[in-house]
């Protein structure tokens, strides 16, 4: 038999329902290979006592035959997802001590069916970057840098702002993770890594619970090894939640049933102004070969037009950091989180706050704040929130004409711990492709097509129609079926 | 555009972010370029455009004006840096 930690989700819930292993036997061997992928700086916190205790329950529940659709599974929870008891950082050391009194609505969900969390996975700080480098405890190294990761001479980044969890479930050092998505930050890690990400339609997934980034912009998602996984955790946490203002009241369908239907006849529109300045020509022909898949799968291939692309990034980086400059006020040294004391009340503030916040999350704050403030906002703000519409308007045009639309999730394979940083803009360019659906609120999945030629795994998007993740779900297992992608990183579980 | 040091300055004192003299040059630099590299929204023509700030178009829901969480000051308390008889303490703001 091959080992436990190789079995996928679903492979994983057949061994457990056939008794072959128990949920305990499967924790024990994730708990080991945590500990095996401690140089990888994959968890901030791990909870191998919750796992084996929450592991003991799921096996007692099997027993009496109320086993949830998830039950077992050991997964890795980002640390954004507030966990009752367990210390919630947002990867900042102003929350270094930070452990929440109640659970987030999403992370609740999962352990209602069953799930086991082996540990918080690390993250850019407060999810603001694109490869888990801004993190306030240290870089996560992707286990696609070699044989012996941490030594690896170029150390790649697992991209980010969800890199724990793309590091944990590509390594086998978890069967899925939770990640969220503000820019990218599912799709563009997963993508590097060689997994699949989802990021579901605005609305599907309850924020409650979860650190606040940019509010109008954040999705919670599942990053799972296979497309068939990606549907079932899915739907596990998807469902209207009262205590988010924005959560939407609609059916969650059962994704999985759209798992291996024929795409024939299914319109893919291919966007022609996502071939932008810069494209490398792997990139293109990575997505040249998704097209002739999904056309040989018997998709009908659209050719359409999303003519304020270019504008998506800018947009972002306006409308994100002012968001974010709202949401972070409230790390104020007093409620809770870190205090550094000064003379006066705006003292103990401006030094907490200056000493709390790493370089980029200052960096945004400052920005949000200058494009929020008096005599800026109707030129900056509010035309990007008109330029937003836009966007939004080249989709609802584009769905007229397509059912899919087929992209690059990322411009290029896994870069290297380090580079980049000099200029925060190139930085930025890592979500050139993933960054428009969070602005206009749509479906977006990232599922591995092949390695680059420098042994490098790339993923491609498919974005759907808002709450037709089932359509998504259908194009994405076709395209995996198409790309049968194996490849698995050189450090393992 | 570009801004200057003095701005920087005066943005985070509104922010209420202490930044060290010796970054506010670089952070000024950097600032200045992620601001000229936005303005190419200029370029868009949004005459009549309504801004998107609901990607659902949806209102804000209603629900019974009733007491529905509370008594819970100790849960509330519990991550404070500073407290005593079940308040927050903050530096003196009064002389």
């Amino acid at each position: 038999m091959s080992k436990l930690t190789d079995l996928s989700m679903t492979e994983a819930l057949a061994g457990l329902a056939k008794k072959e292993f128990s949920a305990a036997d499967l924790a024990k061997e994730y708990i080991a290979a945590t500990e095996k992928a401690r140089p990888l700086n994959i968890y901030v916190t791990e909870t191998p006592g919750l796992a084996l205790e929450q592991a003991t329950a799921s096996d007692a529940r099997r027993a009496q035959g109320t086993a949830g659709v998830l039950d077992g599974i050991p997964i890795a929870m980002k640390d954004l997802y507030c966990t009752k008891g367990v210390r919630t950082t947002a990867s900042s050391k102003i929350l270094e001590n930070f452990v929440p009194t109640y659970e987030s609505t999403v992370s609740q969900k999962l352990f209602d069916a069953g799930a086991i969390m082996l540990g918080k996975a690390n993250l850019d700080e407060f999810a603001m970057g694109s490869s888990t480098v801004t993190s306030g405890y240290g870089p996560t190294i992707s286990p696609w840098s070699g044989p012996d990761p941490a030594n690896a001479r170029r150390k790649l980044v697992p991209g980010g702002s969800s890199g724990g969890s793309a590091a944990a479930v590509s390594g086998h050092f978890a069967v899925a993770a939770t990640g969220t998505d503000t820019g990218g930050s599912i799709r563009q890690p997963a993508s590097v890594t060689g997994i699949v990400g989802i990021k579901p339609t605005y609305g599907r997934c309850s924020r409650w619970g979860i650190v606040a980034f940019a509010s109008s912009l954040d999705q919670a998602g599942p990053m799972t090894r296979t497309v068939p996984d990606a549907a079932l955790m899915l739907r596990a946490m998807c469902g209207f939640d009262p205590k988010d203002s924005t959560s939407v009241d609609q059916p969650v369908p059962d994704f999985t049933a759209a798992i291996g239907q024929s795409v024939k006849g299914l319109k893919v529109g291919v966007p022609r102004e996502y071939r932008i300045e810069g494209l490398s020509a792997e990139t293109d022909a990575l997505w040249q070969k998704g097209i002739s898949m999904l056309r040989d799968a018997g998709a009908e291939i659209v050719d359409i037009s999303l003519q304020h692309t270019k504008y998506a990034l800018p947009v972002y980086y306006i409308i994100a950091p002012a968001e974010a400059s709202s949401n972070l006020a409230r790390y104020d040294g007093v409620r809770y989180g870190l205090r550094v004391n000064g003379e006066s009340l705006i003292d103990m503030y401006e030094n907490t706050r200056g000493a709390g916040f790493g370089k980029e999350v200052r960096r945004r704050i400052l920005m949000g704040t200058y494009v929020l403030s008096a005599g800026y906002y109707d030129a900056y703000y509010l035309k990007a929130q008109k330029v937003r519409r836009c966007l939004r308007n080249d989709f609802d045009e584009a769905f007229k004409k397509c059912d899919v639309v087929l992209t690059p999730t990322a411009p290029s394979t896994a870069f290297g711990i380090g580079e980049k940083e000099e200029d925060p803009i190139q930085m930025y360019l890592e979500d050139v492709f993933t960054v428009t659906l969070n602005l206009v609120g749509l479906p977006g999945i990232s599922v591995p097509v092949a390695l680059a030629s420098n042994g490098l795994p790339m993923g491609l998007q498919l974005i759907g129609r808002a709450f037709d993740e089932t359509t998504l779900f259908k194009a994405a297992s076709a395209l995996e079926k198409a790309a049968a992608f194996t490849a698995k990183p050189p450090f393992m579980a | 555009m570009s801004i200057d040091k003095n701005t920087v300055v005066k943005i985070a004192r509104l922010a209420r972010l202490k930044i060290p003299d010796e970054e506010q040059q670089q952070v000024t630099g950097e600032l200045s370029k992620i601001l000229a590299w936005v303005e190419q929204l200029n370029e868009v023509n949004v005459d009549g455009v309504e801004p998107l700030t609901n990607v659902n178009d949806m209102c804000l829901r209603l629900r019974d004006d009733k007491v529905t969480d509370g008594n819970r000051a100790a849960d509330i308390l519990a991550n404070a840096p500073s407290q005593t008889a079940g308040f927050f303490v903050v530096p003196k703001v009064v002389e």
